[in-house]
């Protein structure tokens, strides 16, 4: 009784007039009696009781995620099962059944296979809700602290007796049992850090924060003494929002948010211990909200099946009618004549024709009721079960680094992998890393290269190659001996490159991780150790050991340049301004805090006017140089990183550190040097951390974040604290954040602003262009935007950094609505937006930075072979046009060679006359071009060449679309337009496109186009898209689960989206069309025996196959084959599927399971009817024969045909094909004998005693056995061959080439297994990453670079779609014994200089080769580190290259200009 | 529906990337089942490949179906019609309803003499015995002795269950239209003075084994067979009681081969049964002498009015049972399709062969 749950569902407040539940009101459980000030809660018991009764359950927090109870099991679980049609349609069968006068089958036999099938489900059913329970039952008993109030401490209980209204213990390490306000906390700031990653995926830590009012107690907190009520929203599954207010016993309110709430399944870390009370418990945590299970999507194939079951229900009444119209007939012939066998009713009289017509109907639809597929949707369930088992299974897809694989999390959509036409695609964290690197920035105007920096990360490149090389000659040796000749070395290189890329890179950063930290969000060491620009270190230096002397005056900042003064607020800003937290590696956080005499944030006026009296604190900073601050080595530190490689570099380290504490420690800064401290930064967004490391290599690191300070270590300023009044969050819409702080050297108020440059710009103050000062600024501003476009061209995400000063009035100002927004509950968000829009203007430009994003992976090579295998692929993204381009290009979505359509419009007429414009443009350019240049590769000649779509044909032109003309073309008057640009174009770029756009173009290809959308992404951004595509794929990446909870499949990287869809959405595809439509197939041939026989019956509706034998055929003599089959069928292998991706068309094009293919099936299964029924019919022809006796030889040619039908059809016979058949076939024939010897008596009206064994000692039975169904089959037989020798379909042609040559398709995998080493090189990717660019040059270049390296240069015109092969035999002719890096021959032609760097021809070819408009692949070769062997080759053509360049100016622009008009 | 949330993740806790050693990865199992990799045998359908199995199922067939065909030939037959529809017949005067018993005789010449055994059938054509409320029609637990069936028939046999307050046994309408023809053959030795050699018919083992001896049996009990059926009645269209079938005891009642033949429904509408054996004696004579023989028919059964026919055939059997010139023609027929397709094959896997192997090459 005690523990009664004092929580009421009821109006907050009658003054809030809102309306009844749409809060929650929460109080403590341990108070006997509530608030007089709480009109809804009386003192007594019984009131409670009452209002108990009346108001709304509240959940408790046990966890009940099963469906059924012991009891409700079977109800519960029928009424499910018969929401599906079929079923209800076979218990509708097996029902008729019962009706005597129409009945075809002993009733209780009717009901077994309906009954099998429920049973099946049910039990499916029954184990899925076991597991679900045990995991229930698990969690529930999980301990925790709860407060008890009658022994006024916290006891342990489990997790499901924790009520709403709770006093929770938790200490460090603990999982959070339910939605908990943090009511205190052992951090002395009220803080607590969580970790979401059972939530969201995200690994660094969140801090969350005590209520306030409560972090103000200094004594432990007491929940006796707890006497507030807390008012909240309803449950919702929002993860990202909380409001609420707390209304304390003196009627005071505070307001709550997400920062006060801890979620469940989050785990506390770097606490000792917090408290709170319990908001939401259980089903109602947004946790469980959130949790919405595995989704059912109807597929498109399973569609096109619904409708041929629609047909064969149409066959089978036609049929029926049939049927009943013969017998009609037949009984009004035989009416009068007193037939012999005529059976009158049981009263004597005859049967009228009509109402024997209509019992015939029934029957016949009894009868044959197989020709619906009872079993079909059972069998296809469990084939795609076991195929999601395999796609799970499949080692490629399993990712090292993370060591998560694929997650199929839609069962049922497995086949439509297999015919995507349209990718839409995030470009953030789904094309590229989303690890960012800081690049280069401009401060005041200038810029700063960062050349060493940009060398740098192509050093870590190197690094990686050179490791591979050493593997690579491992590789060769080891294979030298293998039979598996030329072609199947580069398969295994590339094999073994792919796989051994990641481990390296992951072991040699796990190494490093593991020193550092075991949660380590965004910090590998490329992106921590930032090489310095020397110009911008020696001005920041130079500001900073000025300002170390000025520090005493009275305006420190005033006496610096503008400039010095820039870039010291700007390095200030990359500092303070973001969310980042400090935390230290090993120890739990200890704070060594600067005390100052204010607590927390200026949350009230009088607060502020208290605390900014005019008397200057000046404790502002404090020059405690005593702390372990030798950060600054770092600077040298990563100076001196070079080649080392990343394994010797951990060795290093230390070295490093020491020298650097060394050398610092004249000048008296360094101190402690032993003490390698290393401060980690987790923060929620990579960006922000690349920042902060990007500020700490210019010395000035982020040494401290709490709640209200930020302190900031300079070398010779020392530590600065500055103190953090306001954090203005970043969002999406105001596309940047601000905190507002006041200067410990100037004691003035500051804002810092940094978001993107196209807001931050149009804040600027406008500056006069009167004054020199005002003309300066203006300068320096139309020079960073020349430098923000600059980086964007070189894909960079650029930043722009601002500062506002603020005066004291005008904050005092500013204040009052910000407070008044805080603590408002109702439309808190809104007003908090508004507040921050009226902080964020008149600002001060400081500079910009570029950040790379670099592109993950195997990205353009993934993009290439999906576009090989016909796939649009559309990225739709938020990134700014100029970066999409880029980052576009980088992945070979974009073709330097192709023209680029680009849709800027201003309006909507501007849009529409602009998309008749580019209609016009792209048709008359498409009646220039060879029309049906997509068709021309299915036909006869089988071109594994490229060449279709290579630029010889006329390549359509790719469409860049930025968000605003976007809106206007997704309007419906031009909706069909756009589509129609959009489908002649070979690319479509949305740029700036918000999350509803992005599902509103994914839902108008899905509509309007009937096509196969697949989305992919990986934020909360995407999740519309997702769920709106066919196929949802979310990649569990850096921005935690929310794209994986809505998808259909997660992957772990981009890349492997290819053999997800090239491979097993083939496999899974083209397994299953074929069996269902061996299933029509067969139901239709069975059917069609029995319809034969009703000729000779008297349309009767009698049966000659047992009864036994037709209920069961199906669900047991014939089912195991078929299911093998379509588990494990093949029809090419896998790494023929990858080299040829084009093969993936034939599941676009549903060319395995079209309506044609359907019919023909339809037919062949009539004529082989045919052929199984009048053959035994004519063999046993007028003679002695019983109905059963005849019919058992039926059944047992149905069954070998059945067998060897899908025989044909196999592609691949594995041991497990061989044994389902056999068992087929022993199964049926040990059933009928046995069957036929149990009872003599038992099963009428069909008496087969003895009929098997008699049948097997009658030669007849034999001959008969062995004509029909090889005379049934000659035909299809005999068509596949012709068909396969004369037209052989592209899959026919993979399949002959695969087999023929089965070293290079099938054995590398092997081998690459074996001989891989535990962990090896990398680089394959990142060798050819760096080549990105240059890489998108046409396919020909290999060719004109491989008879050098042949030798035998007339292997060049006769095999040029062979081009692999040839080279390779060359290349395998050539240098067999040599360590010629394969790996680079492989991948690139020009790499063939490696293996002789001194011959100089290589040069000139190559840099004709290079002579290619693409204006970005300077910067790449240039700035980017090449394979170290490539390097110097390509230093020749350098030069060339340069003169190249500056006569073909960027493509893009050239194409704009050329298009016109509208462009930029 | 919470369906999928994760016990193990939260209790675990372990994030997905956490640096989970050795010991514990999700990597997964790299074994040839798992990866799909099992050996597989990959035939591929073309010309080329598929020709062997016509020619092969041509020279297999074509042997096998000029064997049948000619056993087939071997095999002597005669089939004589005695429904009796034209007038010249015979047994034209038996089609008149009015006439209750009827006698007539139809004379035949064996044209070659039959060797071996010879079987007897009845043949009827037009007669759906495979109809399906006909089929049903039978309570085999009352043909099996049981004897509460016996007294209580199944409901499948209404309305041929009852008669007259007493059950009938057997029941049912295959019962009820038992052939009641009955066969004697003659065989002229002189044919001057027409003497006629009665040929000895054998009456049992013309059912099956399991038939006679496990299926069907008479009701328990000590007594006579006419004490056994004593509460039960005959069927409407018999003229005798169950148990007066035959003299032999064990031939009488339920098991009387006849009867049991008979309940075997055909499983096409025209079809023979058999009647008697004629069997082989074991001096040299042929069993059949070929010559002229008469056919006595004691005519009852009326298939004039459905249209039906009837036939006495004489046959003597091979391995393969009767005559039957189909299947050879059949194996005969589909072994020379098969070949002659194995031949187009040929034609065109040489044909394009060439054109093939190029488009191999430049694949």
């Amino acid at each position: 009784m005690e523990q009664e749950l004092a929580v009421a569902e009821e109006p907050a407040s009658p003054r809030r007039r809102r309306p009844r539940r749409r809060t929650r009101t929460v109080r403590s459980n341990l108070q006997p009696s509530l608030g007089a000030e709480d009109p809804a809660a009386g003192a007594s018991k019984g009131e409670r009781l009452l209002t108990r009764g009346c108001v709304q359950h509240l959940a408790d927090n046990r966890l009940k995620t099963t469906k059924y109870t012991l009891l409700s099991f079977l109800p519960k679980n029928l009424f499910e099962q018969f929401h599906r049609l079929a079923n209800v349609y076979f218990v509708f069968i097996a029902l008729l059944n019962f009706v005597p006068a129409v009945n075809a089958f002993q009733p209780g036999l009717a009901l077994a296979p309906v009954l099998f099938i429920l049973a099946v489900t049910a039990i499916k059913d029954l184990w899925e809700d076991y597991s679900r329970h045990r995991s229930d039952h698990e969690i529930n008993h999980l301990g925790c602290l709860v407060f008890s109030r009658e022994e006024k401490k916290y006891v342990n209980r489990y997790w499901k007796e924790i009520r709403v209204g709770d006093f929770v213990h938790l200490r460090c390490n603990e999982i959070i049992p339910a939605d908990i306000l943090l009511l205190s906390s052992s951090d002395p700031d009220g803080l607590c850090h969580i970790e979401t990653a059972n939530l969201d995926g995200e690994t660094n830590l969140k801090q969350r924060q005590v209520v306030r009012g409560f972090s103000e107690l200094v004594s432990e907190f007491n929940p006796l003494t707890f006497t507030s009520v807390i008012e909240c929203e309803k449950p919702n599954n929002d993860l990202s929002r909380f409001r609420g207010c707390i209304i304390h016993s003196n009627g005071e309110r505070a307001g709550l948010h997400k920062e006060n709430l801890l979620l469940r399944g989050c785990t506390i870390r770097n606490t000792e211990a917090v408290a709170g009370i319990v908001i939401y418990a259980g089903h109602e945590t947004k946790a469980l909200l959130n949790n919405s299970g595995p989704r059912y999507k109807r597929s498109q194939l399973e569609r096109q099946m619904n409708c041929d079951v629609l047909w064969c229900v149409l066959l089978l009444v036609f049929m029926s009618l049939f049927s009943a119209v013969g017998h009609g007939l037949w009984v009004w012939r035989y009416q009068e004549k007193k037939a012999l066998f005529d059976v009158p009713e049981s009263d004597g009289s005859s049967l009228s024709p009509a109402t024997a017509a209509v019992y015939s109907f029934l029957t016949m639809i009894i009868v044959l009721q197989v020709l619906i597929p009872v079993s079909l949707y059972v069998s296809i369930e469990i084939v795609k079960l076991c195929q999601v088992y395999f796609i799970n299974q499949d080692i490629e897809l399993y990712d090292e680094e993370t060591d998560s694989q694929l997650q199929c999390r839609a069962l049922n959509i497995t086949e439509d992998l297999g015919q995507i036409q349209y990718i839409f695609s995030d470009k953030t964290g789904t094309l590229t890393e989303n690890k960012m690197v800081f690049r280069r920035c401009t401060v005041s105007g200038i810029e700063y290269s960062h050349d060493a920096n940009a060398q740098r990360l192509a050093r870590y490149q190197e690094v990686d190659s050179e490791e591979e090389e050493v593997i690579s000659r491992v590789g060769t040796v080891s294979q030298r001996g293998s039979i598996g000749s030329h072609q199947s070395i580069w398969i295994t290189h590339r094999n073994q490159s792919i796989k051994t890329h990641r481990r390296t890179s992951s072991r040699a950063e796990a190494k490093r991780a593991s020193m550092l930290s075991k949660h380590t969000a965004f910090s590998s060491p490329m992106e921590k150790d930032i090489t310095p620009d020397p110009k911008l270190l020696e001005k920041v230096s130079e500001c900073d050991r000025f300002l170390a002397i000025a520090s005493h005056q009275e305006h420190p900042l005033a006496h610096l340049s503008p400039e010095l003064s820039d870039v010291f607020d700007f390095f200030i800003a990359l500092t303070i301004c973001n969310t980042v937290v400090v935390t230290s590696p090993d120890q739990p956080r200890q704070k060594v805090r600067v005390r100052l005499e204010l607590k927390s944030p200026v949350k009230t006026i009088e607060d502020f006017l208290r605390r900014f009296t005019p008397s200057r604190q000046a404790s502002g900073y404090s020059n405690t140089g005593n702390l372990a601050t030798n950060k600054s080595s770092h600077k040298s530190g990563s100076s001196v990183l070079s080649s080392l490689s990343q394994d010797s570099m951990l060795l290093k380290l230390e070295e490093r550190l020491g020298q650097a504490a060394s050398t610092l420690a004249p000048n008296g800064y360094s101190s402690q040097a032993g003490q390698a401290e290393e401060l980690r930064y987790e923060a929620e967004s990579p960006d922000e951390a690349a920042l902060v490391y990007a500020a700490r290599a210019y010395s000035c690191t982020l040494v401290h974040r709490l709640q209200n300070q930020v302190s900031v270590e300079l070398p010779h300023l020392g530590r600065l604290t500055f103190e953090l009044l306001h954090t203005l969050g970043f969002d999406s819409i105001r596309k940047r954040m601000s905190v507002v702080i006041r200067h410990p050297l100037t004691d003035e108020i500051n804002v810092y602003t940094k978001g993107a440059d196209s807001v931050v710009m149009d804040l600027l103050l406008p500056c006069s262009s009167d004054d020199t000062r005002g003309r300066h600024q203006k300068k320096i501003r139309s020079r960073t935007q020349h430098y923000l476009n600059l980086y964007a061209v070189e894909g960079l995400r650029t930043l722009c950094i601002a500062k506002r000063v603020l005066s004291k009035e005008e904050y005092a100002c500013w204040l009052q609505g910000h407070i008044e927004a805080e603590s408002s509950v109702n439309n808190r968000e809104e007003l908090l937006f508004q507040s921050a829009i009226r902080l964020e203007t008149n600002l001060h430009l400081l500079g910009a930075t570029g950040i790379e994003d670099r592109l993950q992976d195997g990205v353009p090579e993934t993009i290439a072979k999906l576009r090989q295998a016909g796939l649009q692929i559309w990225v739709l993204t938020g990134d700014k046009q100029e970066t999409a381009i880029n980052i576009a290009y980088a992945c070979k979505l974009l073709d330097h060679g192709e023209e680029v359509i680009t849709l800027n419009a201003e309006s909507q007429e501007a849009c529409a006359a602009l998309l008749d414009q580019c209609l016009h443009y792209v048709r008359s350019k498409g009646s220039q071009s060879s029309p049906e240049n997509t068709e021309s590769d299915v036909s006869m000649g089988f071109s594994f060449n490229p060449a279709s779509t290579s630029p010889a044909s006329g390549p359509s032109p790719s469409l860049v679309i930025d968000g605003r003309s976007l809106a206007y073309a997704l309007e419906k008057s031009l909706e069909d337009k756009f589509l129609f640009l959009a489908k002649q174009c070979r690319s479509v770029l949305c740029c700036r496109s918000t999350p509803l756009q992005k599902s509103m173009v994914v839902k108008l290809v899905r509509s309007k186009l009937k096509a196969m959308t697949l989305a992919i992404g990986d934020g909360a951004n995407d999740v519309s898209m997702i769920q709106v595509a066919d196929v949802g794929v979310g990649i569990s990446g850096q921005e935690g689960m929310q794209a994986v909870m809505a998808s259909d499949f997660a992957v772990p990287r981009f890349r492997y989206l290819e053999r997800l869809l090239i491979v097993h959405g083939h496999w899974c595809y083209s397994r299953l069309a074929n069996m269902v439509l061996y299933f029509f197939y067969k139901n239709t041939m069975f059917v069609g025996l029995l319809f034969w026989f009703q000729f000779y019956c008297g349309f009767s509706a009698s049966a000659m196959i047992d009864q036994w034998y037709l209920i069961f055929f199906n669900l047991l003599f014939s089912s195991l084959p078929q299911l093998v089959t379509g588990v494990l069928d093949k029809d090419v292998p896998a790494n023929m599927l990858l080299k040829e991706p084009q093969l993936y068309k034939s599941g676009q094009n549903m060319e395995e399971y079209r309506p044609r293919a359907f019919w023909l099936n339809m037919v062949d299964a009539a004529f082989q009817s045919l052929v199984c029924f009048f053959i035994p019919y004519l063999a046993y022809y007028d003679s002695d024969v019983d109905v059963f006796t005849w019919g058992t030889p039926v059944t047992a040619i149905a069954l070998l045909t059945f067998l060897l039908h899908l025989g044909i059809e196999t592609k691949t016979w594995t041991w497990l094909n061989w044994l389902a058949c056999g068992f087929s076939t022993f199964l049926f024939f040990s059933v009928a004998l046995i069957y036929n010897t149990s009872c003599a008596t038992c099963y009428p009206p069909s008496n087969p005693y003895w009929t098997m064994q008699t049948l097997l000692g009658d030669p007849l039975f034999y001959l008969t056995c062995l004509i029909a169904p090889v005379s049934a089959l000659l035909p299809r037989l005999f068509f596949k061959a012709l068909l396969g020798s004369l037209f052989p379909t592209q899959l026919q042609m993979g399949r002959r080439l695969a087999k023929k040559f089965p070293s290079k398709y099938t054995t590398p995998k092997e081998t690459s297994t074996q001989a891989q080493p535990p962990g090896d090189p990398e680089t394959a990717f990142s060798g050819r990453r760096t080549m990105g660019p240059s890489e998108s040059l046409p396919k020909d270049r290999q060719l004109a670079c491989s008879p050098e390296a042949s030798g035998e240069p007339s292997a060049l015109d006769t095999n040029m779609p062979l081009k692999d092969d040839t080279l390779l035999e060359g290349l395998g002719t050539q240098v067999p014994g040599s360590s010629v890096p394969r790996e680079a021959v492989s991948e690139e032609c020009p790499g063939h200089s490696n293996g002789k760097p001194t011959s100089e021809s290589p040069a000139a070819p190559l840099s004709s080769l290079f002579n290619l408009p693409s204006f970005s692949s300077l910067n790449w070769i240039s700035s980017l580190s090449l394979a170290s062997g490539l390097g110097s080759v390509l230093q020749l053509s350098r030069g060339s290259l340069q003169m190249d360049k500056q006569d073909s100016p960027p493509q893009p622009d050239q194409d704009l200009r050329v298009l016109g008009r509208y462009i930029f | 529906m919470a369906m999928n949330y994760n016990a193990k993740d939260e209790v675990d806790g372990g994030p997905p990337c956490a640096p989970g050693g050795a010991a514990k990865t999700r990597r997964p199992d790299n074994t040839a089942f798992k990866q799909q990799r099992l050996p597989a045998w990959q035939p591929i359908l073309t010309a080329g490949t598929v020709l062997p199995t016509f020619f092969i199922i041509g020279l297999i067939f074509i042997p096998i179906g000029i064997g049948i065909f000619v056993t087939s030939n071997n095999i002597r037959e005669i089939e004589i019609d005695y429904t009796g529809t034209e007038p010249s017949s015979p047994c034209n005067k038996c089609l008149s309803p009015n006439v209750t018993s009827c006698f007539c005789t139809i004379n035949f010449t064996l044209e070659e003499s039959f060797e071996g055994n010879v079987f007897m059938y009845y043949g009827l054509s037009n007669f759906y015995q495979n109809h399906r409320r006909y089929v049903k029609s039978r309570d085999d637990s009352q043909l099996n002795g049981d004897p509460s069936a016996l007294l209580n028939p199944s409901k499948e046999c209404e309305p041929y269950r009852r008669s007259e307050d007493k059950p009938i046994a057997p029941c049912g309408a295959i019962a009820n239209s038992m052939f009641n023809d009955t066969l004697e053959l003659f065989l002229v030795t002189n044919e001057s003075d027409l003497t006629l050699t009665p040929i000895t018919l054998k009456k049992k083992g013309i059912a099956w084994w399991t038939d006679k001896n496990v299926k069907f049996r008479n009701p328990p009990g000590a007594g006579s067979l006419e004490e056994k059926f004593k509460d039960t009645t005959k069927p409407v269209n018999w003229h005798q009681p169950v148990y007066k079938l035959d003299t032999d005891e064990d031939n009488n009642g339920f098991i009387n081969e006849d009867f049991i033949v008979w309940m075997r429904t055909a499983a096409l509408p025209t079809f023979r049964k058999l009647y008697r054996l004629i069997e082989r004696r074991s001096d040299l004579h042929p069993t059949l002498p070929a010559g002229q023989y008469y056919l006595n028919i004691t005519y009852n059964y009326p298939v004039h009015s459905f249209d039906g026919r009837k036939r006495m055939i004489l046959s003597t059997i091979s391995w393969m049972g009767g005559k039957n010139p189909f299947l050879g023609i059949a194996y005969i027929t589909i072994g020379s399709i098969s070949f002659l397709l194995g031949v187009v094959l040929l034609v065109i896997n040489h044909k394009y062969r060439n054109s093939s192997n190029t488009a191999d090459i430049t694949i």
